[in-house]
């Protein structure tokens, strides 16, 4: 990847859209990529719609207005999707990923979608049973990761583990929890 | 030289500086959103990683006179602030500025109410451009934490002695985590050095009265020396900005110029949207139009005659201010640019004395005076400065 590649997070206040947005930038930063993160503020309440933002870049990122035509959109909460408009400025071609436990066909034939690659993983149901909560945001990104090749997966889990492992001293189930999710999320992310 | 890469947010690099230089006092009162420096700070503080004495204060009128007061006694005091907390550090902005205290800011500039609004503008900054602060403006979070490690060194310069505000632009980069380049301790303390108080208040063997009324005998004077030290501010900035490159790579001034060279057209701003604008101008001279930009770094002292030297030979400039100054004319930024480059270009020539502060009386022989040796030097006879001043000792 050459270009500066912009991604769209799509959560509800709680979620961890922010905290996914910044956990894969700290990644791409691990790889020696160029990166910015960035939560839109708004009225903070949980459960409300927020977004996050990344730009990745092999190049000094310059640009520090909000993100509106981003190539790749996740979708952290499948509540969202029919009252948010999550596939607004996405190009014909750009990338979607919902957490959802329907199939790629299913969501594009309920939304109407045209265009666009569509990928589902149930990542709520990997985390639930995984790390014990529903916290969707650690196996999204691992699902991000096998449908973008943004980054190489295996550098990524070892950053993760790395990071958790420093938050998480004294509970190391979390730990092996989020990684397992991360994996489980790449294996099962499903295309059409 | 060390130098780690890090993903930081604007506040969070502002942070870290101040870590870094490791104040003896810190006085403020949280406002979004600058809160999270001195959240992040606190901690810092709490984990000993810092000799700081941390005084959280009951409002930003209050951390202002106590950060004014600690400075006063010979600490190295900082604080932080954004917005309507700037607004209520007004009236004390002034007497740290007329005590001649080098306290240091971290300033997250956002926009004033009403209507209320917690995002970004720069009137918060603009509140206190003529309070006697030096305002250095930064594009990103690698700047902020650059500025504000060279703040120290400005304010403190013995030919400045003057306090020193470094923005930032709120949410758009004191929220925005990018990646930047963070200095060893090491490093960055030797770079800064040890704090040398003039004349600390607490030195009980020079005793020092501070904070003197100063009627039409000397008010004038004393305000003529504190605008000598926002003139004397430029060259220590240059000075700063030279040492700074060469000991951590990257050379700071009053500007930067951005494919200005053979512009046809220039956008000049400050802060942020300078980064954006770079991008714009890539993307116009791909189509064919010979864009530029010029970064206005340093707004206190207004680099006057430099920035219109740079901007000599560019025929369409276009100025970028995000601010209103409800002058009924233009922002703050084009104001100040355009009479820098009045000077040369107009067929009219129009100087200034700045007089009468404090009180002081103007006498009707010294008008004559003044407006005769104009006509004089018009007329080709002994020539006068452009800018001055009326009726004070030298």
């Amino acid at each position: 990847m050459g270009e500066l590649i912009e991604i769209r997070w799509h959560g509800r206040g709680g979620q961890g859209a922010k905290t996914a947005a910044l956990l894969l930038a700290d990644a791409a930063l691990g790889e020696g990529k160029h990166i910015q993160a960035f939560p839109e503020y708004g009225p903070e309440r949980m459960g409300a719609p927020v977004q996050a933002f990344n730009r990745i870049s092999e190049e000094p990122i310059r640009l520090h207005c909000q993100v509106t035509n981003p190539s790749i959109v996740v979708v952290l909460d499948p509540t969202l999707v029919g009252s948010v408009n999550v596939v607004a400025g996405l190009p014909e071609d750009g990338i979607i990923l919902i957490n959802t436990a329907e199939t790629p066909a299913a969501v594009r034939e309920r939304l109407s979608i045209k265009g666009l690659k569509v990928f589902t993983v149930d990542a709520s149901g990997i985390a639930k049973e995984k790390i014990g909560r529903d916290v969707p945001n650690t196996p999204m990104m691992g699902a991000l990761i096998k449908v973008t090749n943004l980054l190489d997966f295996t550098k990524m889990l070892e950053d993760n583990k790395k990071k958790l492992t420093k938050k998480f001293r004294n509970k190391p189930e979390v730990i092996a929890g989020n990684l397992e999710a991360i994996e489980t999320a790449y294996r099962e992310v499903k295309s059409e | 030289m060390g130098k780690t890469r890090v993903a930081r947010t604007g506040n969070e690099a502002m942070a870290e500086a101040i870590r870094q230089i490791n104040p003896d006092v810190v006085a403020a009162y949280p406002i979004t959103p600058a809160t999270e420096v001195m959240q992040i700070f606190a901690t810092y503080v709490a984990d000993g990683l810092v000799d700081t004495e941390l005084v959280p204060t009951e409002s930003e009128h209050s951390a202002m006179s106590a950060a004014i007061g600690a400075q006063v006694a010979g600490a190295r005091t900082m604080t932080a602030t954004s917005s309507q907390g700037l607004a209520l550090m007004y009236e004390m902005l002034y007497i740290a500025a007329g005590l001649r205290l080098p306290l240091i800011m971290a300033e997250v500039n956002r926009a004033l109410s009403a209507p209320i609004n917690i995002h970004c503008d720069h009137g918060d900054t603009m509140g206190g451009r003529d309070a006697g602060w030096i305002q250095i403006f930064s594009e990103n979070s690698q700047e902020a934490y650059d500025n504000l490690i060279q703040a120290v060194r400005i304010a403190e310069h013995s030919d400045v002695l003057l306090p020193i505000m470094v923005t930032t632009d709120g949410f758009i980069i004191s929220h925005a985590m990018e990646d930047i380049d963070i200095y060893s301790d090491g490093e960055v303390r030797d770079f800064i050095g040890t704090y040398k108080p003039l004349q600390p208040a607490l030195d009980y063997k020079k005793p020092i009265t501070v904070g003197s009324i100063d009627f039409v005998d000397y008010y004038f004077e004393h305000r003529r020396a504190l605008a000598q030290a926002m003139s004397n501010a430029k060259n220590a900035i240059l000075e700063v900005g030279r040492e700074f490159g060469s000991k951590f790579g990257q050379e700071y001034g009053f500007y930067e110029a951005y494919k200005l060279d053979d512009a046809e057209v220039a956008m000049v701003c400050l802060g942020s949207t300078a980064g954006t604008g770079k991008d714009a101008v890539d993307n116009l001279r791909k189509r064919g139009i010979k864009a530029g930009l010029l970064k206005v770094r340093v707004f206190r002292p207004f680099p006057a005659e430099e920035l219109a030297a740079r901007l000599k030979d560019v025929p369409q400039i276009c100025v970028l201010d995000r601010s209103d100054a409800l002058a009924a004319t233009g922002g703050p930024l084009y104001a100040e640019l355009l009479a820098a480059m009045f000077e040369d270009r107009a067929d009219h020539t129009v100087i200034n004395r700045i007089y009468g502060l404090g009180g002081r009386d103007i006498k009707v022989g010294e008008i004559e005076e003044l407006l005769s040796s104009q006509v004089s030097a018009a007329a080709g006879g002994k020539s006068i400065d452009r800018i001055g001043y009326l009726g004070v000792r030298e």
